[in-house]
């Protein structure tokens, strides 16, 4: 009978889709390429920190921490200036940049109308500065500072640059903490009759802190790493001084790198991956502080 | 977290009609604030408008002294030759174009297929432990990638075990390493395409007796192509734009690259090269860098906004 001719058939295709199921051959070589796939990214991280620490932990020593960079006697050569450069750098970023980024993601958040022409615009156009190249930033900074008559090589010309380079960061991060929050919360704050900045100042931007302290971390340890914009302020890598104060000369642990890494000596790359492991450290450092505020302080709504 | 009653409104007093309380947003100051976090988020636009006029304005006194004909077409960068300076782009093209084409032949095999295991295989147990190995990749500085290819993978991975003929310098040392850096790139962003695909079109696709690979090959992965799409084009801006690792291992002669085994200079290389030697404002050789610089972004903004348009798809998708 035809019906039940069709049954059977109809009964047979899902048997033999069963024998191309999880376990044929083409299926698992698929598997094994994903996996191989994400553990050449693991093999390359091993790689990479086998290496620097292999060149760099017999030179990491007391000379290191203490001593200016040398040429004449790279064998005690040091990066005092440049880790004390990256402090002021990106204390100075962090000053610039989080207010800016935080009130500004409040406005796009909290009350920026998304039909109006002018924040459509700011959206795109944060997007897009997302993705402009760091160095580019440099140049920006290298121009404005021709401008406004600032000396380029200094700690302040350094940390806008660097600034100017996390603000997107630092703006997305911000509005998405600001999310996050319940719709509830400011909803609550209104009907006891506060105003929309009260709310926003008493409850929103409280509830976001851990989320927006999160991000900003994140987004400084990005800035801390940097140093394609930074070479367009000068560049400076042979500081042989402290930096004390924002119009002051600097170097930063990564332009100092470049500028050790670059050189032919045996004894500068040395020390290059050595100032490599305590930038490493730096940002292990920052990094474990986002993710215990991250979890230790973040609500779950 | 500060109270409820901590809100400064009329808490005491009986319940205002609730047109007072939609009125109520003139508090003394508010205004001010209000018009100060405005403009910090219109700074971002200031922000684009003097990356445009710091890099115009030497450019057009650049393009004053040099054809843009020349700029564009010529085959020879020597700037520095005095006597026989020649102003042509291109060389640092191709050294742009080698380093970003061997980092996307790494970034997106690799990242794809990262982003397909995370998303389609893997134990929600097991991608919380292994996504945060992508983070870290991408959080390594890009001068640490630098030393990485100038010290490892030219003369250790390229040279010895691969027997290959590279110089200390060459653009497939930098591409691979540049591929590694911009792997995350990839990766975290597919994931997040295939992740935003409904379980109910896998559901289906099981249903009609498919198993997972083909489910993955023939329904998530189109289902979330503008996304991956997205990624890809972000990864290839930002191969364009990395200075570090070209600047490093890439080579400092701007030459016709050929084959990856040379050397050869990119558009961002020349820039910190440029940077951190002598360069006065108001001479040629600064304004060279940018005219360089202005050729870059107008580069990346162009692929910015093809990356935008296409996450903007992938959203509206479902």
């Amino acid at each position: 009978m035809a019906s039940v001719g069709t049954l059977t058939r109809t009964a047979v295709r899902p048997l033999k889709a069963e024998r191309h199921g999880n376990g044929s051959a083409t299926s698992i070589a698929f598997l094994v390429a994903l996996w191989l796939a994400l553990a050449f990214s693991v093999l390359v991280l091993v790689v990479l920190l086998v290496d620097s620490f292999r060149d760099g932990l017999p030179r990491l020593d007391g000379d290191l921490f203490t001593r200016y960079s040398s040429t004449v006697r790279p064998e005690t050569a040091g990066a005092r200036a440049a880790i004390l450069g990256s402090i002021w750098v990106i204390t100075v970023t962090a000053v610039l940049a989080i207010p800016l980024g935080a009130a500004a993601a409040v406005y796009l958040e909290e009350f920026a109308d998304s039909a109006r022409w002018y924040n459509r615009l700011v959206e795109v156009n944060l997007q897009n500065l997302a993705g402009v190249p760091a160095i580019i930033y440099g140049m920006l900074t290298a121009g404005f500072a021709l401008a406004v008559g600032l000396r380029r090589g200094t700690v302040i010309a350094g940390g806008i640059a660097l600034a100017l380079l996390i603000l997107p960061v630092i703006i997305i991060a911000t509005r998405e903490a600001l999310r996050a929050v319940p719709m509830e919360i400011r909803q609550g704050s209104l009907a006891l009759g506060a105003t929309p900045l009260q709310t926003v100042w008493r409850q929103t931007l409280p509830a976001a802190v851990p989320g927006i302290a999160t991000g900003t971390i994140l987004a400084l340890s990005r800035a801390i790493g940097e140093a394609a914009p930074l070479l367009l302020l000068g560049g400076a890598t042979f500081i042989t001084y402290d930096p004390d104060g924002l119009m002051s000369g600097f170097t930063t642990l990564p332009i100092q790198i470049f500028g050790w890494a670059s050189r032919p000596q045996a004894e500068l790359r040395t020390v290059a991956s050595a100032a490599i492991i305590i930038l490493l450290a730096m940002l292990l450092v920052m990094n474990t502080l986002a993710i215990v505020i991250r979890n230790r302080y973040q609500k779950r709504w | 977290m500060s109270t409820l009653t901590a809100g400064g409104g009329p808490v005491g007093r009986p319940g205002p009609r609730a047109a007072v309380i939609t009125r109520q947003h003139s508090r003394p100051g508010e205004r001010v604030t209000m018009v100060a976090i405005a403009a910090a988020a219109g700074f971002s636009v200031l922000v684009t408008v003097g990356i445009v006029l710091a890099l115009l304005f030497p450019a057009v006194e650049f393009f004053r002294q040099v054809s843009i004909v020349e700029f564009l077409t010529g085959t020879r960068w020597t700037p520095r030759f005095a006597g026989q300076e020649s102003y042509g782009v291109l060389p640092l093209v191709t050294g742009t174009l080698w380093t970003t084409f061997i980092g996307l032949l790494i970034a997106v095999p690799f990242g794809l297929g990262a982003a397909v295991y995370l998303s389609e295989y893997a134990h929600p147990r097991v991608r919380k432990t292994l996504k945060p190995i992508l983070e870290i990749l991408a959080g390594i500085p890009s001068v640490v990638y630098g030393y990485f290819a100038l010290t490892f993978v030219a003369p250790v991975l390229l040279n010895d075990l691969l027997n290959l003929e590279v110089g200390s310098f060459s653009t497939l040392a930098a591409g691979l390493v540049l591929g590694v850096m911009i792997i995350p790139t990839v990766a975290s962003l597919s994931e997040d395409a295939m992740s935003a695909v409904p379980q109910a079109l896998r559901h289906g696709s099981f249903a009609l007796g498919a198993n997972r690979m083909r489910t993955t090959l023939r329904v998530v992965f189109p289902a979330a192509v503008s996304g991956i799409m997205a990624s890809i084009v972000l990864a290839l801006s930002r191969a364009i734009g990395e200075t570090m690792i070209v600047a490093l291992a890439a080579g400092t002669q701007p030459r016709m690259v050929a084959s990856p085994l040379e050397a050869g200079q990119t558009m961002t290389g020349f820039i910190a090269q440029t940077a951190t030697g002598e360069s006065t404002p108001g001479t040629l050789s600064y304004d060279t860098l940018y005219a360089v610089g202005l050729a870059l972004f107008v580069l990346t903004l162009v692929i910015n906004i093809i990356s935008i348009r296409l996450v903007r798809r992938f959203r509206e998708a479902y």
